[in-house]
């Protein structure tokens, strides 16, 4: 039994100690540079001449920026959710839990942004806190933008902090395992001297488990605020009651199918085949496919919704989804999210690396196709007619998402490299309880 | 509980153990000898070494709490006092209207819970300190892999180097050793 102990240590250290196949990492790693310089190209140009690069216009001032907001936001839930199996006392998220936490620091990063650009002064975001200034005046904390701020701040801050004392036992694990001097004295200093304890262990998991209890509420809250950022506009379209669950489970859905993405990929990549074993995406596939169906409800509670109350404007919002200027956003969401998850039902789907990386791809996508329908479909045809008017993506807008994709991978990329990606102390904390100690 | 200072004539004897039962075991005897200043290393964190140090403090759940405390009233309070200050009339709504400030109330109570509790976790603990006297015991980085250490402080008031070593010594660890203090700024 200690030998599995000491061999677990050793397969996750081993990745940061002396990175297996660091070729694939360079050709990884080049590509999103070269995205995150794309990132840097788009945004400066943004700084430069204005939001009027832009396709936003009136109508349609909400475009890319906040459906990749909405998407990037909801991309994040899952690891928080995932970290709070934790308190159902679920052994199997450890295998899982440390790369779903990165993906949402990452993710939230990415998300942030998405506002802060779309601000028109960027540069003046800072305004949305409360700082005493010359001019005596203060935000407007009724506005959902302030809210936007707090919410965002907040979860950036907890996750990187549940994340960060979550990582510290391994990183003192990899400080133990490094043999040069630098990665020693790099790991030493993160690891903040953790030795292990059983008073700082003890002190360690009351702190833990109630910030994964607290961070629960926390998802819940953050993507209903973003559904009220709708709801608080007077749209057609925006204005229904099952917005914020809606928001909420389309988050984790799309969430869980990033992560399964990451678990085939860092399986196959990193040959953690015993430590994300089959069994751990089923459980992946079956978080899809349930979040699935609570998200395909929300579709079906909407339109009956609008059916039911029979109201003009609204009636004519479901229409033009479906068949309006951007009919193949409606259509694509359902066809991406749905048609392929139903494939999950099967065990055998479930369990293939292959099969359950693209139906994962397919409902990452349905789910980006979601959010753009739900802002661009409702706000291109408002009461008046002389309000319509089309909205279309400009190249920038495009190139800044395709940059965004590398500020996401990026950091992870670098995670995955130095950090260890598997939390060791839990999977031995869970093999040490599951053979009854 | 404080770790020895240098005044004592040893920061303590080490002993190693293979298993986390032995080390849980080996507590539970230390304490029935009349040891009260034992502390025990383990790579991950096991419930019953919890129970047998007798370990029964709840000051970091209280400090969330506070911290929830804390920053709901900060929230709530702010929004109040903002609006307060610097009033804006439109279309006669209320100033004070709680349920738009509910979202930014709820999320500084959670920002500051949980600031609070791991802020305080690491005040409690004594981190980072990024020196420690029992990182010199040999094999001591096993600790963070698949081995369990027992340390019985210098300050332990039955402590005595020869004596205390035999009665480790009876438990059969795997190796034992006596850390000395070492020089670090405290």
């Amino acid at each position: 039994m200690t030998d599995r102990y000491a061999g677990i240590t050793e397969e996750i250290t081993r990745i940061p100690v002396a990175y297996p196949k660091p070729g694939a990492w360079w050709i990884c790693f080049g590509v999103a540079l070269c995205l995150l310089a794309l990132f840097l190209v788009s945004a400066g140009m943004l700084f430069w001449k204005g939001v009027g690069i832009w396709g936003n216009n009136i109508p349609v001032n909400w475009g890319l920026a906040i459906s990749n907001y909405v998407w990037f936001l909801g991309i994040g839930h899952a690891g928080t959710l995932i970290s709070a199996l934790l308190l159902l006392g679920q052994h199997w998220r450890n295998a899982l839990n440390r790369f779903a936490e990165a993906m949402t620091l990452f993710a939230v990063i990415c998300a942030g942004l998405y506002p802060i650009l779309h601000l028109g002064r960027p540069w003046r975001f800072y305004w949305m806190a409360p700082y005493p200034n010359v001019m005596n005046i203060w935000p407007q904390f009724k506005s959902p933008l302030a809210w936007d701020f707090f919410a965002v701040l907040t979860y950036l801050t907890v996750s990187v902090l549940f994340w960060y004392i979550g990582i510290v036992p391994d990183l003192a694990s990899t400080r133990d395992r490094a043999r040069k001097r630098l990665p020693q004295v790099l790991y030493g200093l993160f690891a903040l001297g953790w030795r292990g304890s059983a008073r700082h262990w003890a002190r360690w998991r009351q702190s833990y488990r109630l910030t994964a209890a607290i961070a629960v509420p926390l998802v819940v809250s953050v993507h209903s605020e973003i559904s009220l950022l709708f709801a608080a506009g007077p749209i057609p379209g925006w204005n229904s009651t099952v917005f914020p669950p809606y928001f909420v489970l389309g988050a984790a859905f799309s969430g869980f199918a990033v992560v399964a993405m990451i678990a085939v990929v860092l399986r196959h990549a990193l040959g953690l085949g015993d430590l994300v074993t089959p069994r751990h995406l089923d459980l992946l596939g079956k978080f899809t496919l349930a979040t699935g169906m609570m998200t395909a409800y929300g579709y079906w509670a909407e339109a009956f919704d609008v059916l039911y109350a029979g109201e003009d404007r609204e009636l004519a919002t479901l229409a033009d989804r479906a068949g309006g200027s951007y009919a193949w956003s409606y259509w694509g969401a359902i066809i991406a999210n749905f048609v392929p998850l139903q494939l999950l039902w099967v065990r055998r789907v479930r369990r293939h690396p292959v099969a359950l990386f693209l139906i994962a791809l397919s409902v990452t996508i349905g789910m980006w196709f979601e959010r753009y329908m739900l802002l661009v479909t409702a706000l291109y045809r408002d009461y008046l007619v002389s309000s319509w008017g089309e909205y279309h993506a400009s190249l920038w807008e495009w190139g800044l998402f395709a940059g965004m994709l590398g500020v996401f991978l990026v950091p992870f990329l670098l995670f995955v490299r130095f950090l260890p990606v598997i939390s060791s102390f839990e999977v031995k904390e869970a093999l040490f309880e599951e053979r009854g100690g | 509980m404080r770790e020895p200072t240098p005044h004592t004539e040893a920061f303590g004897i080490v002993a190693e153990f293979d298993r986390a039962e032995a080390l849980v075991n080996a507590v539970h005897k230390s304490r029935d000898a009349g040891f009260r200043r034992i502390d025990a290393y383990t790579p991950f964190p096991i419930a019953e070494l919890t129970d047998a140090l007798d370990f029964t403090e709840n000051r970091v759940p209280w400090l969330t709490l506070a911290g929830g405390l804390f920053g709901a009233a900060l929230g709530y309070g702010m929004q109040v006092w903002t609006n307060l200050d610097y009033p804006i009339d439109i279309g006669g709504r209320p100033l004070l209207a709680p349920p738009a400030f509910m979202l930014i109330t709820f999320e500084l109570t959670v920002l500051f819970a949980v600031l609070f509790s791991i802020g305080g976790m690491l005040i409690l603990n004594h981190l980072p300190r990024l020196h420690h006297p029992i990182f010199s015991v040999d094999h001591f980085h096993l600790a963070s892999s698949d081995k369990f250490f027992l340390v019985i402080f210098g300050d332990d008031d039955q402590f005595h180097p020869d004596r205390t070593r035999a009665f480790l010594d009876g438990l059969q660890p795997v190796a034992i050793s006596l850390v000395e203090h070492t020089e670090e700024p405290e």
